[in-house]
């Protein structure tokens, strides 16, 4: 450490601390701003008819968003069903096969950049395999956009919390002559459970609020979602996209605030629900 | 004998079964990374053979005589990278740190909470925030304290809303790094008579620069592909940055605009763009990697 | 294991599309008449039970969807040339007349207020023109206080049918703006902001001070901005609203228009709005499934007949009953499945 005198090392310590608290006021003071603005906003939109009606045009009375989180409910589920069976089974590799090799570490640097990579680029992917080659839009390809997101968030997730449950429960389950993949399916991902699914939750909330992949991929109507496989799917965050940009008329901008204000508070609460869950798993 | 047989040769045969399915599994995860790679150099041929390296440099985007530059967009995605790392990462820095090393348990508490809030917001509502409230509220701040003309659309403002967005989730990396360093070192610096300040600038600092460090490319890479948010706010014209209060483009911003109009050498063009910001998003990633193998060599770790 | 999936995809799409019992139909475009169209969509639900679905993406986007056959029909501003139409086998016809009008938000000044010419607004638009007091200005317009204030050109970001019937109307009206920055859906624009579609450049003049954009008329009576009156090709000056419209779309000679293609800038006569713009759909010739296409005429049908007052409500102009009669005929003779006419007018 350099030679300072005592004064100077005192004041610079009182000045950081009096720098911290200002910024932390600053950024609770942002925050504050933001989550007020949206339930500002987005308050007055929220009746019953707007969780139960579809999205209609401008012009009819009586519009909601029922059909836009019905869609955003089939596509979420889709992505989740198509990526956390290769994204925990990918993990499983990782960290019980083959931890330290080239071959692994450049896994998981591919892993690092997937996720690097803009959420649009994923978009415009899924937009040039499927949408172009089956002439469709369609809900099932902004699952697929939404997985390509989530499948290496998984797959470092579980790697993360797989690798923390001991070695001796391994050595014992084997030692006992458990063949290995019933060891690491019973055993080992078991006792990770609580860890892993953080990970595919914390997965959920990062697509949750993402328009540019389904831009090009779900699109969205007025429709109800039930013909997912093969037509345009409504969703929360197009549709949002489509009445706070696509419409100057104020009723249908106050819905988009409604909507988003609906995201805000699910995200928020799935973040909250990972965090005390996980805190409490790490706690026992 | 026989059924002894089987029991001992099917799980064999089935944990080899499984060992291959999860080594696909991960493997995937690289053939998506190649396949996007191969899928925008395959689209951007036209535009690479068309315009060859010219298109980096060039600033024209003449949709009628369809001529295209890369240019605007790259340098905007930079200006506005630049200016939201040059202030979320010292401010989230100091937070992270105040929250594990200052802070009473009843304040950082709720600190954290309001940050965990601050991750959760999705970006199309930033960039709602940022158009119906931050311009106005940008536009009227230099008005009245410098009576600069700023329309409050431009890359100042789509910067500080990058860092907005980008602040909480490196602040919630670093915190849980200065969680990690032990108490046994700080305390042991404590003992020999530093501060507060010095004990987190040159111990857990350098405990924890591997961390850290990851911190900050996480929020680099969000920075860099972040579409919805700067769109509203960035003014959308093809035009390099002369000055903080100009307006201009960011690749994503482009690819958003105009991708699902385009076609012919327009679209070329635009893979041609998304290929570059993989390109960027790797080189990061590359360059990550590097600086942390260097640090933890360093550190004797290596 | 990427080809695996998307053969699953596709097989999964394959299977369930023939589980769909009433098929809908698609549509995309411009988002220029996309007020009306999304109305007739669900109006045209309401009455005949069958869904119909447009995504207002853009015109360009619109036409790349028709043309990959993602779409049953797409909708554009900008109409095709006959020889495009017949190279993808296309039919195409107008289904809406609409004004693209100029709004501005200037302290002071009030609804049809302010007047301009042609070239004066080229010259706004390509920044040769950047003071709202430019003598060129004030000399338009004796008798009203203009501020001395900066002008902020709005402008589209994205590709769009809007700003290709503006730019044309600029074409026409000054040789330096065709010369120099041309007609297209997007061009080089060298001043101003970029606003996303029709409402994000309502939103951005709403927001700025001194801002000047050219929006179509529904957006701009919807969210209250002030519109600028121009001087049309008779030399006066007009205000943009139906009758206006309707003017400028009654010296139309369709007959004589191969594919309906049209352009109603610059029209000749004394009440003409000089910015009318034509918004077309777009269909295959040949169809597929005899019962689709049939379907798909009726709905044409229905929105020319039924949604005319719908279309009159929202500030637009319905194509006249002449013309429905003549675009109703060449589907008689055009649309056709294996070989086999589909539509009896």
């Amino acid at each position: 450490m350099k030679r300072r005198g005592m004064k100077f090392r005192k004041s610079l310590n009182w000045i950081i601390k009096a720098y911290s608290i200002f910024f932390v006021i600053l950024a609770v003071a942002l925050i504050s701003w933001i989550l007020y603005t949206v339930f500002d906003f987005g308050l007055p939109a929220l009746s019953w008819s707007f969780f139960v009606e579809p999205t209609k045009p401008y012009g009819i009375e009586n519009g909601g968003i029922a059909n836009a989180l019905l869609g955003t409910l089939f596509i979420t589920a889709g992505a989740v069903i198509i990526s956390v069976p290769p994204g925990i089974l990918g993990g499983i590799y990782l960290s019980e096969f083959d931890k330290d090799s080239k071959l692994s570490n450049f896994i998981r640097f591919s892993a690092n950049v997937m996720m690097g990579v803009p959420s649009i680029l994923c978009g415009l992917f899924v937009y040039a395999l499927v949408v172009y080659n089956t002439k469709q839009f369609s809900g099932m390809a902004g699952s697929l956009a939404l997985a390509i997101i989530m499948f290496p968030v998984i797959l470092r997730t579980s790697e993360d919390m797989l690798q923390m449950v001991p070695d001796s429960l391994r050595e014992s389950a084997l030692a006992l002559g458990t063949p290995r993949w019933l060891t690491i399916f019973s055993i080992v991902c078991r006792s990770a459970k609580g860890g892993l699914l953080t990970g595919v939750l914390l997965a959920v909330a990062r697509v949750g609020g993402e328009t540019a992949p389904l831009l090009f991929t779900a699109l969205w109507s007025d429709d109800w979602p039930f013909h997912f496989f093969s037509e345009p799917t409504s969703n929360l965050t197009v549709t949002i996209n489509e009445y706070a940009t696509n419409s100057p008329f104020e009723i249908m901008q106050t819905r988009a605030w409604g909507a988003a204000l609906i995201i805000c508070v699910a995200i928020l609460s799935l973040n909250i629900f990972c965090r005390t869950a996980f805190n409490y798993k790490k706690g026992n | 004998m026989a059924t002894l047989k089987k029991q001992l040769i099917n799980p064999e045969k089935f944990d080899k079964v499984f060992k291959s399915l999860c080594a696909g599994s991960a493997l995937l995860v690289s053939l998506l990374m190649a396949g996007l790679f191969i899928q925008l150099v395959y689209y951007a041929l036209p535009a690479i053979r068309t315009f060859g390296f010219k298109f980096l440099i060039s600033s024209e985007w003449d949709p009628v005589n369809n001529i295209y530059g890369a240019l605007p967009a790259i340098s905007g995605t930079l200006l506005t990278t630049a200016i939201a790392l040059i202030i979320a990462v010292p401010i989230s820095f100091i937070v992270a740190m105040y929250l594990v090393e200052s802070a009473s348990p009843k304040l950082s508490t709720p600190i954290s909470f309001a940050l965990d809030l601050l991750a959760a917001v999705p970006s199309i509502i930033y960039g709602m925030w940022g158009l119906f409230i931050f311009v106005p509220f940008m536009q009227k701040f230099f008005k009245s304290l410098f009576g600069i003309d700023y329309s409050g659309f431009g890359f100042l403002t789509g910067g500080i809303i990058l860092a907005f967005m980008i602040l909480p989730f490196i602040c919630a990396i670093m915190r849980d790094v200065f969680k990690l360093v032990p108490s046994v070192t700080k305390e042991a610096a404590f003992g020999a008579g530093s501060t507060h300040w010095e004990v987190s600038y040159d111990i857990s600092m350098k405990y924890g620069a591997k961390g850290l460090l990851g911190a900050v490319f996480l929020g680099l890479g969000r920075a860099v592909g972040e579409t919805m948010a700067v769109l509203f706010v960035i003014g959308n014209v093809q035009n390099v940055p002369k000055s903080l209060f100009g307006r201009g483009t960011t690749i994503a911003a482009t690819l958003a605009n105009n991708f699902s109009e385009a076609e012919g050498i327009l679209k070329s063009s635009l893979f041609e763009l998304g290929l570059i910001l993989l390109v960027m998003s790797l080189g990061v990633q590359v360059l990550g990697q590097l600086w942390l193998n260097r640090v933890s060599r360093q550190m004797g770790e290596k | 294991m990427q080809k695996m999936l998307k053969a699953g995809i596709a097989v999964t799409i394959a299977v369930s599309s023939f589980a769909s019992i009433a098929k809908s139909i698609n549509g995309a475009g411009a988002s220029f008449p996309a007020p009306v169209y999304r109305v007739w969509t669900y109006n045209y639900k309401q009455a005949k039970k069958v869904k119909v679905n447009y995504q207002s993406v853009g015109s360009g986007a619109g036409i790349n969807q028709i043309k990959s056959k993602t779409v049953d029909f797409g909708a554009s501003d900008k109409p095709l040339k006959k020889a495009e139409l017949d190279k993808f086998g296309l039919v195409q016809f107008p289904m809406l007349m609409g004004g693209v009008v100029v709004v501005a938000n200037i302290p002071g000044i009030k609804n049809n207020q302010l007047k301009l010419d042609g070239l004066t607004l080229a010259k706004i638009f390509s920044g040769e023109i950047r003071r709202w007091n430019h003598p060129t200005i004030v000399s338009m317009n004796l008798g009203t206080e203009i501020p001395a204030m900066p002008i902020n050109v709005v402008h589209r970001s994205d590709g769009s049918g809007t700003t290709w019937i503006f730019t044309n109307y600029l074409c026409k009206v000054s040789p330096n703006w065709e010369k120099t920055i041309g007609c297209g859906k997007s061009v080089k624009w060298t001043a101003g902001y970029g606003g996303q579609k029709n409402p994000g450049v309502a939103n951005n003049v709403k927001k700025l001070s001194g801002a000047i954009g050219y929006v179509e008329y529904t957006y701009a009576v919807e969210a209250k901005l002030n519109t600028i009156q121009l001087k049309n090709k008779a030399g006066k000056f007009v205000k943009p609203d139906i009758k206006s419209f309707q003017s400028a779309g009654a010296s139309a000679d369709w007959e004589n228009a191969p594919g309906y293609y049209m352009v109603l800038t610059n029209k000749a006569g004394a009440k003409s709005w000089p910015i009318t713009g034509v918004t077309y759909i777009l269909m295959y010739k040949k169809q597929k499934n005899a019962a689709e296409a049939k379907s798909l005429l009726k709905y044409f049908d229905w929105c020319y007949k039924q949604g005319a007052s719908v279309a009159e409500k929202l500030k637009y102009v319905p194509i006249p009953k002449s013309v429905i009669a003549m675009v109703e005929k060449s589907w008689g003779k055009e649309i056709t499945v294996n070989g086999k006419k589909v539509w009896q007018p």
